[in-house]
């Protein structure tokens, strides 16, 4: 038998039926045509990056070194900023309060979130309506959201105000109180979060394969030794995700501080970057906020990249490992 | 084909070509339009007297050749629009704005034309305005503002309903206002509406109490940067009081959570739940569209009493002097003499009866014989009385002080009213500010 004489590749494809059929020699060619995209198709994202994100970065960093008050020339002032940081009360309490707010926040979301995703990742159809309605509060805005809880909270003519009439609690001085406006600011945010972090663990529960309950309820575990041997290792990987998106998300929490509380009672819930827009763009310090913008970035990256190390989720582990 | 990619490149170079575009598109926004040559761009800040504003531009625009056109800007940032749009190519040509320290930073960086000779020179502005009016728009020894808007003196409002139960008249003293608060306690009335969550709000109490305590020198000292005088016994005297008043429930229990500024503390006073409540004059103007028959049966309005042994006395006010007209100093020739000749016309008759009838007391001296068409000529005189006969005229505190030193000052006042600082620390705290 003699084999036919070669085909050139392209000739052969023109003809081919099916582009894809599975020709040695094509199919060599088409792994380098498409195969993995060339670096060219990062540069609209790198473009975006670079232009929104990191040149910003950049220029507030150089900012920080500098005295600026957004009218002349920023004055090269030197580490003056950031020993002001250092040794700031203000900075102090903000730092404080922020991670007060970090560590409520996440307190409090996780296991509600938890539990809701958990729960809502079940197939049952009210499940699924009620899931829709739990979603709600993730689509209004932040600005919305805040606006109506300020005039819930109404010592005078809120529902705060009935309600604690009701409960015979006396004044609903809830955002004249130092505790109470940051359980307030905390609360808001639970709120409207929580839906987003239920949405992470519902995906993640649908993920965990049939065959681990099977197999558990087999060895006689109940719903809720199955929750507990089952599912939450199994969601190991996505609490890891959610937790770092809570403390972040956390640690540059604003808009809901700006209409709510305003920074007050007094500084009770000035975080930093509520502290950050303040020092910029009331007492128009641009200089010193930069330098507390720039803390704030270092913190936040800092403190995502711990978590990432310490909870052992960048080596990318499966938790369906031998599986 | 003349031009033909390789397949592999084709996509990427697409994309490459439309980032390049997008780019440039970007770049271009930094850039003004094409029309700002020949137009001069007003900013005014955007309320209830906005018309009037619209109104002047309108009329000017019909006789000159440079063409005005007025942005309005939403009031709540209009203090960081301004701030951020000045030295900028987007900087307004002529601006609204609250005098000397909202200005004086762009007085520093030689940004606003000087209007001490223009006010001298041109007939019509002259002696137009009251002195104390005009002082506010002064920065070292120059005048870089015209009033365009109506002056506002804090007033002690009272509902007069309230008044007559308990059967007392509007307090002159200290000693009645004490006694008073206390009647109204017993009655299970708030005897004054506070919305402590705006620290401004609380800001204009401690206004009253250091004039009258200390008298209005103190506060022209602190103004003209003697950070030392903010260690005058009269300021602790004035924040001690303060904080004797929330001690003794003056401000009721839940202050600290009432806003002004969604019109919570107003609806609070005009539903007749609390006694008084320490205002600018256009509590009026909101009373009169929020809650019509409170307004006008049962509002009434005072002087802010004195104290016995304070330096201050009863004729001296604070408040703002009014709102101005500043000019950028990038205006040139025709487009200077336009904006110029513009500022003339805030004191024509048409825009001055625009203010009074629109409830406004105009800056200009002489205004007596048009206060008939305010909504209310018996407030209109009283107010026109206090503007003219005021021994003084304090300036409210943030708007005089620069940016840097006002939001310090706010920042320690709204410690002091939430119970983070005692009257001492507050004094000490304010000397730090410059």
């Amino acid at each position: 038998m003699s084999a036919p004489p070669p085909i050139p590749a392209s000739a052969r494809r023109a003809e081919s039926p099916h582009p894809s059929s599975p020709a040695p020699v094509a199919g060599r060619r088409r792994a380098r045509d498409t195969g993995r995209p060339g670096v060219l198709w990062a540069v609209p994202g790198l473009l975006f990056f670079g232009l929104f994100a990191a040149a910003p970065m950049v220029l507030v960093a150089w900012l920080s070194f500098t005295s600026w008050d957004g009218l002349s020339a920023p004055a090269w002032s030197g580490t003056e900023n950031w020993s002001r940081l250092w040794s700031d009360p203000a900075m102090h309490r903000a730092l404080r309060l922020s991670l007060l707010l970090t560590l409520l926040s996440w307190a409090f979301q996780t296991p509600v979130a938890l539990l809701l995703g958990v729960w809502s990742a079940g197939h049952q159809r009210s499940r699924a309506v009620l899931s829709a309605v739990f979603f709600l509060p993730l689509l209004a805005s932040s600005v919305a959201l805040a606006l109506v809880w300020r005039s819930i909270l109404d010592p005078n003519f809120g529902l705060a105000a009935d309600v604690a009439r009701w409960l015979e609690l006396g004044d609903a001085n809830v955002l004249g109180s130092q505790r109470g406006a940051l359980l307030a600011v905390a609360f808001v945010a639970a709120w409207q979060f929580i839906p987003f972090h239920a949405l992470l663990y519902q995906g993640g529960a649908r993920q965990i394969p049939r065959s681990l309950y099977d197999a558990a309820s087999i060895d006689g575990a109940g719903t809720v030794r199955q929750f507990f041997a089952v599912t939450l290792p199994q969601l190991r990987n996505t609490a890891v995700t959610s937790s770092v998106l809570m403390v972040v998300g956390s640690l540059t929490y604003f808009e809901t501080v700006l209409i709510l509380t305003g920074g007050g009672p007094g500084s009770a819930t000035t975080i930093v970057p509520y502290l950050m827009y303040e020092t910029g763009f009331r007492a128009f310090d641009l200089g010193y906020a930069s330098a507390v913008a720039t803390s704030l970035v270092v913190v936040a990256t800092g403190v995502s990249l711990l978590m990432v190390r310490l909870t052992g989720f960048g080596r990318m582990r499966s938790t369906r490992e031998g599986m | 084909m003349p031009f033909d990619l390789h397949p592999r490149l084709r996509t990427p170079a697409a994309t490459l070509a439309g980032a390049v575009l997008l780019a440039g598109t970007l770049a271009a926004c930094g850039s003004g339009g094409p029309s700002r040559a020949q137009t001069l761009e007003v900013w005014t800040y955007q309320d209830a007297s906005t018309h009037i504003q619209a109104e002047a531009v309108e009329r000017f625009n019909e006789t000159s050749d440079v063409q005005l056109e007025l942005v309005e800007i939403p009031g709540a940032n209009y203090q960081e629009r301004m701030r951020t749009a000045m030295g900028t190519p987007n900087a307004p040509d002529i601006f609204f704005n609250w005098g000397s320290g909202s200005i004086s930073d762009f007085v520093q960086q030689d940004m606003l034309v000087d209007l001490t000779d223009t006010l001298a020179e041109t007939e019509e502005l002259r002696d137009a305005f009251v002195p104390t009016v005009l002082a506010a728009a002064e920065v070292d020894g120059g005048v870089y503002g015209v009033p365009m808007r109506g002056v506002q003196p804090v007033i002690l409002f009272y509902n007069t309903e309230l008044f007559e139960q308990v059967g007392a008249e509007p307090p002159t003293t200290w000693e009645e206002m004490t006694e008073l608060i206390e009647v109204f306690q017993e009655e299970d009335i708030t005897p004054v509406a506070l919305g402590g969550a705006d620290a401004w709000t609380s800001l204009m109490w401690l206004e009253y109490l250091l004039d009258r305590i200390g008298g209005p020198e103190v506060w022209q000292r602190i103004e003209t940067g003697e950070a030392e005088a903010w260690g005058d016994p009269a300021v602790e005297a004035a924040a001690q009081t303060a904080l004797d008043l929330i001690d003794d429930g003056a401000f009721g229990s839940t202050f600290l959570s009432n806003a002004y500024t969604n019109d919570g503390v107003s609806t609070y006073f005009a539903q007749g739940r609390a006694a008084m409540h320490l205002m600018g004059s256009w509590e009026y103007g909101s009373q009169l569209a929020n809650a019509e028959e409170f307004a006008r049966e049962r509002l009434g309005y005072s002087t802010f009493p004195v104290f016995s042994d304070g330096a201050g006395d009863a004729s001296a006010i604070v408040g703002n002097p009014n709102n101005y007209w500043s000019v950028n100093s990038e205006l040139e020739g025709e487009r200077l003499d336009a904006a110029l000749e513009f500022l003339k016309h805030t004191t024509d008759d048409d825009y001055l009866s625009a203010l009074v009838t629109n409830g406004d007391i105009p800056g200009t001296a002489g205004v007596d014989d048009r206060l008939d068409d305010h909504p209310d000529p018996e407030f209109a005189r009283f107010q026109y009385d206090l503007i003219t006969e005021a021994s003084a005229f304090t300036q409210s505190w943030d708007q005089a002080l620069p940016n840097r030193a006002a939001t310090e000052m706010m920042n320690a006042v709204d410690d002091l009213f939430s119970g983070g600082l005692t009257a001492q620390e507050f004094a000490d705290t304010l000397r730090g500010v410059s």
